[in-house]
């Protein structure tokens, strides 16, 4: 048993860590996606008969149903898996799991368990990657002078269907999932020395990010087709 | 006191520990030595509870480690004080974090309370002052202590020392040595050391198990060690130069 008091900053350190750690790259990268997918859109379209807010709605599209979640959680495998994957795998190489067990603190309950609680707070990260996808596609569109900013917001609320989002959502909770306990699990179980840490957290990543891609194959069959 | 009688432990039917029978016994500092291979390291990991033996009986203070209850187990384990080899520091605490970590874990004390038992503690390994350090910023030989010092903060009745003076230079691995003797006659613990030194043999061993391919080869203490004629324990002994110039200075009656 860990004791609350202890899990609980456990837990703070874990989001910390993990959620605020992660602001910084997943705002930067949402906002210049979002920007990029609503040049391209409107770049390629050329035909006066195609209505200019195309690009705002294609834009939400892409930003919400696959960009902000599955995108952005590729990356989050690489920069958040990795670092779950090395800061365990340290501990088991120099024996601080051991020091664990030794304890009488069950190891797997102290480690990641508290990660998977952080990632609980994962959608939020996706939420504001999503608002800032849209930000960075509307900055685009109508400072570049392609769409006109009534237009775009036209664009943004045509066809809006409220699934979208909690497909979005479900699948994120499910990604949040695999990014705790994938990388937990290759940092847990690895044996040998430090590069053999560099090694998993390789492997990790590659993993993650398979598991991310099936999975977001198996839910976008079941909840939209 | 820590009894064991005539342990056994196989892995993938290969026996590593083939009947160890043998006390440790308590307020002295109980050295296993050997060859590496030949089955210390399954033996600490046998009475930690860590490996489960295929055969024989690990006995805390008269009553088998079979026979105790899970809860019973837990409480063992408050009781147990490790020092790893390489020290296993938490590396995102501070030192006054990792002390403080068992209290933490295993009591419910005042957060005052806590801090007041570290800086004893500490001060008790001469690192006092160093609280805020984090393990990174500190000598190997400072790791030792702090991690000797996280062994000893909830007041073990047993401790055990995995190679504590590996990687450090002879001035610092006698410091720890000796510190190490010191807290066992102080706490009157039964403290379990495993070692290839033999300095350290010869500046705390009390009571000495000499393993070799998982057999107890020979027992005694550091005085008996230097003056046995067992060939087993002699070519182990006096593997090392300086040991080897040492005998032969003392046969000349130098």
């Amino acid at each position: 048993m860990t004791k609350t008091s202890v899990l609980k900053s456990l837990i703070l350190k874990e989001i910390d860590d993990l959620i605020i750690g992660s602001m910084g790259i997943v705002s930067f990268l949402s906002f210049f996606i979002g920007a990029v997918v609503a040049l391209q859109t409107a770049l390629n379209l050329n035909n006066p008969l195609i209505p200019k807010s195309l690009v705002a709605y294609a834009a939400r599209q892409s930003i919400v149903l696959e960009f902000a979640p599955t995108f952005i959680s590729i990356i989050m495998a690489g920069k958040v898996g990795s670092y779950i994957t090395s800061s365990i795998g340290s501990m088991n190489v120099t024996e601080q799991i051991d020091a664990l067990e030794v304890m009488g603190i069950n190891s797997l309950n102290y480690l990641i368990f508290p990660k998977i609680i952080a990632m609980l707070f994962y959608p939020f990260v996706i939420a504001i990657s999503m608002f800032l996808g849209i930000l960075g596609a509307y900055t685009a569109a109508v400072m570049g002078g392609f769409v006109p900013p009534d237009i775009f917001v036209q664009g943004l609320q045509e066809d809006f269907i409220p699934f979208h989002l909690v497909y979005a959502f479900i699948k994120t909770f499910l990604f949040a999932f695999i990014l705790a306990t994938v990388p937990a699990y290759h940092g847990y179980y690895m044996k040998g020395g430090a590069l053999e840490v560099g090694e998993a957290s390789t492997t990790s990543f590659v993993w993650t990010s398979v598991v991310i891609i099936i999975t977001n194959y198996a839910v976008t069959q079941l909840l939209l087709s | 006191m820590i009894e064991v009688e005539d342990l056994h432990k196989a892995f993938d039917g290969e026996e590593v520990l083939k009947g160890i029978d043998f006390t440790f016994e308590k307020s002295k500092t109980n050295i296993i030595i050997g060859q590496s291979g030949s089955g210390k390291s399954v033996l600490l990991k046998c009475m930690l509870g860590l490996f489960t033996p295929e055969k024989g009986i690990i006995k805390y203070d008269g009553k088998p480690y079979s026979n105790f209850t899970e809860d019973e187990r837990k409480d063992l384990s408050k009781q147990i004080g490790m020092v790893f080899q390489g020290g296993a520091l938490f590396d995102s605490m501070t030192v006054e974090e990792n002390v403080m970590f068992p209290l933490k874990m295993f009591t419910k004390k005042q957060n005052k309370e806590n801090e007041e038992r570290v800086k004893e503690v500490l001060k008790r390994v001469n690192l006092g002052g160093n609280e805020k350090k984090m393990p990174s910023e500190i000598s190997g030989g400072m790791q030792k202590r702090v991690s000797i010092a996280r062994a000893i903060v909830n007041r073990p009745k047993y401790l055990f020392c995995d190679e504590p003076n590996s990687g450090l230079d002879p001035k610092t691995a006698t410091v720890i040595d000796n510190l190490i003797q010191e807290i066992t006659h102080e706490y009157d613990i039964t403290t379990i050391i495993i070692t290839h030194d033999m300095n350290s043999v010869l500046e705390i061993g009390e009571n000495i198990a000499f393993l070799k391919n998982g057999v107890l080869a020979w027992k005694g203490d550091k005085s008996q060690i230097f003056k046995t004629d067992d060939e087993t324990v002699t070519d182990f002994v006096y593997s090392s130069d300086l040991f080897q110039k040492v005998r032969e200075a003392q046969q000349q009656g130098l």
